[in-house]
């Protein structure tokens, strides 16, 4: 009996273990897999062409800078959006709101987070899109900008329910020290709960950035898909072309090992590339902030 | 790619339960002899194939045909990998692609099916009517940026175009952006916006003033505005795009449709194609907004 109980332990164990692994593998093998279709294009693509300013692969031309610059400017823009919308939420449902608002708000901002980002593409094309070319008097709706909101709105779902459960996890006598100690609401939200929840708030934030970098439809669907590259500040008002719309509208028709193909797994693997740094720095910046707490505690 | 989602429909027949469950099973390379025809190609030429294959359930209610989009390029790369029976293109198969389908031991077969006037259109309250076709190749060059320059209102001109995979997209490339010149090599400005689908051109066209798109003459609604344009040759005589000055050879920038076989079609594909080209099914071609080929 008591051998089959600890046979059973180990066969679960080793089973969750596998699971646990598997993760590494599965990132793992797409690296190996972007590495081997997209490295080539360094080799078959002349430096030059490939960082050129002009983007029209059916024609050769393979400039990336403006799909770089594209997803850059959009992806930045909608962290600034949806970062004071994001932490703002959280911190209202966590330490603000009264118990009934915060019931209603934790399912609504998860309804938020579930809708189809090609259904969001569809409501800025027919809504936001004629909105701002009425209201900011530009030559088309299809911008940056537009991109920029429409992703600060699907990422905001994410900041706010990561941050939202990070701030949970601060323990009460926290925030009661602090109020004790003759801090304002304010003060002892800004000064002690925001600060103690911080390692918990970047992987929101971090979260939030992947999800606009990643984001597909909804920016293909607004953005105009111009390969503009970017001279001057207005480019944040004109259409642009981001990296993931690349892939998603070209990988169809592009016949496998050419040199179109090979190029667009570049694209990928730069995108890997970049949620990468954003992983790593953010997790520098956690750990950092960890040790500084020990410190203090110590 | 929303329509190719969309359009992933098996008209199927189910008429008797056993022996369709047989045919779906059956594969598709022995489909040249069975009675399941795989059809698959063009966003253009989708809707008009899959009315056809709806059409064709009433003259031969044994063949199932399934009919997808994905574009002119995907179906023929599917012919070559001997995936598909019928690849629907709205350009002519590449030099390239015939070499590739050779070297697979395919003998592909060209069919003109139907033919598609590619309409310009712009906004309803956009006063220009008329462009010449040196205009519209300079406006989508990038070298007319105002539509002041071409008789319209002191406004920006807001290029739209379909994405590079589009069949659509390369045929005026040719014939508009570069005249025809198989020597020019000038391409679309790079402020060009490039929409994913039919629906996204439309949708900015309507609602937009300053925009200027093109689409194949079965996708434009009555919401947008078609322009006139003219020949190099007669500049002056501009012509509205409709079935008949396609047919009578005035429209300048129409093309032909395509179907492609992977071989000299046989038995049930050869029967479709057949019917196809046939003066019942040329009618289902008008009733679509395509132009329907003259006497088979």
């Amino acid at each position: 009996m008591e051998q089959k109980k600890q046979r059973n332990d180990v066969v679960i164990t080793s089973i969750i273990k596998i699971c646990g692994y598997s993760s590494i593998l599965f990132v793992g093998l797409i690296l190996l897999f972007l590495l081997k279709e997209g490295l080539p294009a360094i080799k078959d693509v002349p430096f030059k062409s490939l960082f050129s300013t002009r983007w029209y692969p059916i024609e050769d031309y393979f400039g990336i800078l403006p799909l770089i610059f594209g997803t850059l400017i959009v992806t930045i823009f909608a962290t600034l959006i949806a970062l004071p919308f994001g932490i703002g939420t959280a911190i209202y449902i966590s330490e603000i709101a009264p118990r009934w608002i915060k019931e209603l708000l934790k399912p609504i901002v998860e309804i938020l987070a579930g809708i189809p980002s090609v259904v969001l593409g569809f409501i800025g094309i027919l809504v936001v899109v004629p909105f701002f070319r009425k209201f900011l008097n530009l030559p088309t709706g299809l911008t940056a900008f537009t991109g920029a909101v429409l992703l600060g709105l699907i990422s905001i779902p994410t900041i706010v329910s990561v941050a939202e459960d990070a701030l949970n996890t601060v323990p009460p006598g926290y925030r009661q020290a602090g109020l004790a100690l003759g801090a304002t609401r304010w003060q002892t939200i800004w000064g002690v709960t925001l600060p103690a929840a911080k390692t918990g708030v970047l992987t929101a934030i971090m979260l939030g950035i992947g999800r606009a970098l990643g984001e597909t439809m909804a920016v293909m669907m607004v953005t105009g898909n111009a390969p503009v590259m970017p001279t001057k500040w207005s480019i944040f008002f004109s259409p642009v072309r981001t990296m993931t719309a690349t892939i998603a509208s070209e990988m169809g028709e592009v016949a496998t090992g050419s040199q179109h193909y090979q190029v667009l797994f570049l694209i990928g693997i730069l995108l890997f590339v970049f949620s990468l740094v954003i992983n790593i720095v953010a997790s520098a910046v956690s750990t950092r902030q960890r040790k500084r707490a020990e410190r203090i505690l110590s | 790619m929303l329509i190719t989602v969309l359009c992933i429909i098996l008209i199927g027949l189910t008429s008797c339960g056993a022996s369709s469950v047989s045919n779906a099973s059956s594969s598709s390379d022995s489909a040249q002899q069975s009675d399941y025809i795989d059809n698959k190609g063009s966003d253009t030429i989708v809707n008009l194939a899959l009315a056809w294959a709806e059409a064709y359930q009433t003259v031969d209610p044994e063949i199932r045909i399934s009919v997808t989009g994905g574009g002119s390029g995907t179906g023929l790369t599917a012919l070559i990998n001997k995936s598909v029976d019928i690849a629907n293109a709205s350009r002519q198969i590449k030099q390239e692609e015939i070499e590739a389908a050779e070297a697979a031991g395919l003998n592909p077969q060209e069919f003109v099916i139907a033919r598609d006037a590619i309409a310009v259109i712009i906004n309803p309250e956009n006063p220009v009517d008329n462009l010449t076709l040196t205009q519209l190749s300079a406006i989508y060059r990038g070298e007319i940026t105002n539509w002041s320059e071409v008789g319209g209102e002191d406004r920006p001109i807001v290029c739209l175009s379909r994405e590079t995979n589009s069949g659509t997209h390369v045929f005026f490339l040719e014939s508009v952006v570069r005249l025809g010149d198989s020597e020019d090599t000038s391409i679309f400005a790079a402020e060009t916006l490039l929409l994913p689908s039919s629906e996204g051109i439309i949708a900015e066209v309507r609602e937009n003033p300053n925009a200027i798109g093109y689409d194949g003459l079965g996708y434009v609604t009555s919401e947008v505005k078609l322009v006139g344009v003219s020949s190099l040759e007669e500049p002056d005589f501009f012509v509205l795009p409709s079935v008949a000055s396609v047919a009578d050879g005035t429209y300048l920038i129409s093309r032909n449709l395509y179907m492609y076989t992977p071989d000299v079609p046989t038995g049930v594909v050869k029967e479709y194609i057949d019917w196809i080209l046939s003066s019942e099914a040329q009618e289902i071609v008008s009733a679509l907004g395509f132009v329907p080929i003259l006497d088979e």
